[in-house]
């Protein structure tokens, strides 16, 4: 069952499904206790961003 | 090592070299695809073992202790400590597309044992080793791009050369893949339908994870995918209504016409609509039919019925002329050394990276998996009836137009196939016709249909086609996209230096200008590709062929130039080697396209047998009328392909030059690597 949870685990790492979670945490860790820093984006305008930055250069080969 | 390691790589190299041995002298009718699969299987972990570890240890140095800019510079979006299971998966995704599938197919033309050995042996020593050493360069320099290398440590010719390859490469690459979509769909409603579908079902799961489930990817994914195989089935209803099926049945250049608009739309339509959704999909589609693809060919273990050469060799082959030497090196480019790797190997992957002994696992691993697609592909073209892989190959202008023809053609070549055999073949895969069906995805489809046919259901065969030609199409699209894209931020950075406004990504006019260029590029080749009555194929893939190539070599010589600045000149034959071959076949692959005699191989000579025909008025109206812009042309892709060994070679002796002022003890420009910071990881 474990097994089977870090797959499905892996699986988001892998699609990006989990990417605003890893955001939030990342943002939590640098930015959490810094009073003037501004709030976190909330998942749409993150999603929006994330996948604007995703897109620029070489993505795919022939 | 302990004594049961060596004796379990013992019997690894021993079973590796006899599986080799099977397959380079078996002559008999038949030989089973396992030993295929083992020979790759043995050399790809020996290679994997000993010589990438070797070149990691003692070449490049890694330094386990020592941070990776995705550490050091973390900042949660491009820059992020990744696992390297996930690093390999989007690496992967990346390097893979449709150029090992098509490739090996065009190539098994000159029999399943030439191809077959230059992909295992241009991946371990060529191919793995270029996209490690990249990946190793481009990640110790923050994760710079192969052209921001090329200009740092070799000097401003060179990383021009870079850039300006990489726009051409682009344009062919997007143009001959257009044309092996439009083969696909030609006269195929079902085909047409199912590939038209996945334009409003990307439209769904972008519009789905922008809007309705934000960020929900796999979620979208899944309602695509199932949407995706729903489109497969739904193409059979339209094929089997005669009112509908109307609607879909079209000739080549209507379907490149429309191609071409759905290019221009793809790259000014903001990426969440079309482009990112279209990619999910196509990932999804790559990695499932690949992994069930490897499941059934182990299942079924087919055998393979084309012989290990053929006469072809002599570069009189249908597919495309010219001998085994260069042009079987020049053909299978992606499976072996694709230069477009190094694209990806520097830029995206290096800024994941956790730690510095990923890269032997990411960069070689990532192109030996990608060698294996390769040795499949292969597979499923042989394992069909050299008459009848002939027959879909060979284009009409080859072989004749009327079926008959075509096979007293095939027959005389000693293949044996007849019509009724291609007619029954046909409706068995829910077609009209496979004659002349060029490009190699349709014959990719008829051996996967029979490969899946045979282990998962016979009476799917027609299900199973149409399942194969979607899978192609949709990451064939989804690469033009991309690439057409690409393209354009390429084309708008140049202008940048011109024009500001020009150069922002978000003008309006300057988009819909720079889209259209690049639209236009490949637009221009994928219709002469499609008027041309010898199929196209035969001019553009080797034009990609020695593009890719090109790159290659580029990034090689980049490789080169700084192991020699390192001061490790006694080991620059890891890139030195591959370099010095990929010089040798382009360069004669180039003379060759140029001034051979040969019309199915010399531009110039076509262009001139055109034109004297032309002149005695010995071509029917229809040929009369496009072959002045076919000679037009030949000329042109003469000079192309002048330029990209110009290209070449300049950048050559630019790095030959930069490693002799530094053996000499010269100024040489400074090493741009970053400075060692110790991990905290």
């Amino acid at each position: 069952m474990l097994k089977l949870t870090q797959l499905w685990q892996r699986i988001r790492e892998l699609s990006g499904d989990d990417a605003y979670e890893r955001y939030l945490a990342h943002y939590n860790e640098h930015h959490g206790q810094d009073a003037e820093a501004s709030a976190p984006l909330s998942r749409e305008q993150f999603f929006k961003q994330w996948q604007d930055s995703k897109w620029k250069g070489v993505k795919r080969c022939c | 090592m302990t004594i049961t390691k060596k004796i379990l790589w013992g019997f690894l190299a021993i079973l590796g070299a006899y599986a080799v041995s099977v397959i380079a002298l078996h002559r008999g009718e038949t030989i089973n695809a396992l030993w295929l699969i083992t020979a790759a299987l043995c050399i790809y972990a020996i290679a994997y073992r000993f010589y990438a570890a070797w070149i990691a240890a003692k070449v490049l140095v890694i330094d386990e202790t020592r941070a990776t800019p995705a550490e050091r510079l973390d900042n949660g979006r491009d820059f992020i400590p990744t696992n390297k299971w996930i690093v390999f998966g989007h690496h992967f995704a990346a390097i893979a597309g449709p150029g090992p599938l098509v490739g090996p197919t065009l190539a098994a033309q000159f029999g399943y044992l030439p191809g077959t050995l230059w992909i295992l042996v241009g991946a371990v020593i060529g191919g793995a080793v270029q996209d490690m050493v990249t990946l190793f360069f481009s990640m110790r320099r923050n994760g710079r791009s192969l052209g921001q290398m090329a200009r740092d440590e070799i000097g401003v010719i060179g990383g021009t050369a870079a850039l300006v390859g990489t726009f051409l490469i682009m344009i062919i690459l997007i143009a001959v893949l257009g044309l092996v979509v439009v083969n696909a769909m030609k006269h195929s409603p079902w085909a047409t339908s199912t590939v038209a579908a996945t334009i409003p079902i990307a439209m769904i799961v972008g519009i789905y994870m922008r809007h309705i489930r934000p960020g929900r990817v796999l979620e979208a994914s899944a309602i695509g995918v199932a949407l995706l195989l729903f489109s497969v089935l739904a193409g059979g209803w339209v094929d089997h209504n005669a009112t509908m099926r109307v609607w879909f049945d079209h000739d080549g250049l209507p379907l490149a016409y429309a191609i071409i608009v759905y290019g221009f739309a793809a790259a000014v339509l903001p990426v969440w609509l079309l482009l990112a959704p279209r990619d999910y999909l196509s990932t999804f589609m790559k990695l499932g039919t690949v992994l069930l693809l490897a499941v059934a060919i182990i299942i079924i273990r087919p055998d393979i019925h084309m012989p290990a050469v053929t006469q072809f060799t002599d570069g009189t082959g249908p597919i495309f002329g010219g001998k085994l030497f260069p042009f079987v090196f020049i053909t299978i480019a992606c499976g072996a050394i694709s230069g477009f790797h190094a694209l990806i190997a520097s830029g995206t992957t290096p800024k994941l990276l956790s730690n510095e002994r990923d890269i032997r696992m990411i960069g070689y691993g990532g192109m030996l998996l990608e060698s294996f697609v390769a040795i499949m592909a292969m597979i499923a073209a042989t394992v069909l009836e050299p008459g009848i892989f002939f027959a879909i190959n060979s284009p009409a202008g080859v072989v004749g137009k009327e079926a008959i023809d075509a096979v007293e053609k095939i027959n005389s070549w000693g293949f044996a196939v007849t019509v009724e055999q291609m007619e029954q073949l046909a409706k068995d895969m829910g077609e009209s016709t496979l004659f002349a069906r060029t490009g190699g995805a349709p014959s990719l489809a008829v051996g996967m249909a029979s490969i899946f046919g045979n282990a998962f259901g016979k009476h799917l065969l027609a299900l199973w086609y149409h399942f194969a030609i979607m899978f192609e199409a949709i990451f064939i699209l989804t690469t033009l996209d991309a690439g057409t894209r690409v393209g354009r931020f390429m084309l708008q950075d140049m202008l940048g230096n011109f024009n500001k406004k020009l150069g922002e990504t978000s003008y309006t006019p300057s988009v819909i200008l720079t889209s259209s260029i690049v639209v236009a590029g490949w637009g221009y080749f994928l219709y002469i590709g499609v008027i041309d009555p010898n199929g196209g194929v035969n001019i553009l893939w080797p034009l990609f062929g020695i593009a890719n190539q090109m790159l290659a070599a580029i990034a090689l010589s980049v490789a080169t130039g700084i192991l020699v600045k390192s001061g490790k000149l006694k080991f620059a034959w890891i890139t030195g080697l591959p370099l010095a071959w990929l010089v040798t076949i382009t360069t004669t692959a180039s003379y060759q396209k140029i001034f051979s005699d040969d019309v199915r191989v010399g531009f110039f000579a076509a262009a001139n047998d055109l034109s004297a025909k032309l002149a005695s008025g010995a071509l029917p109206a229809d040929k009369a009328n496009v072959a002045p812009q076919l000679i037009f042309n030949q000329h042109l892709d003469a000079y192309l392909t002048m330029f990209f060994v110009v290209v070449l070679w300049v950048v050559v002796v630019d790095m030959l030059y930069v490693c002799w002022r530094y053996i000499n003890t010269r100024v040489v420009l400074p090493t741009s690597e970053t400075p060692y910071v110790a991990t905290q990881l």
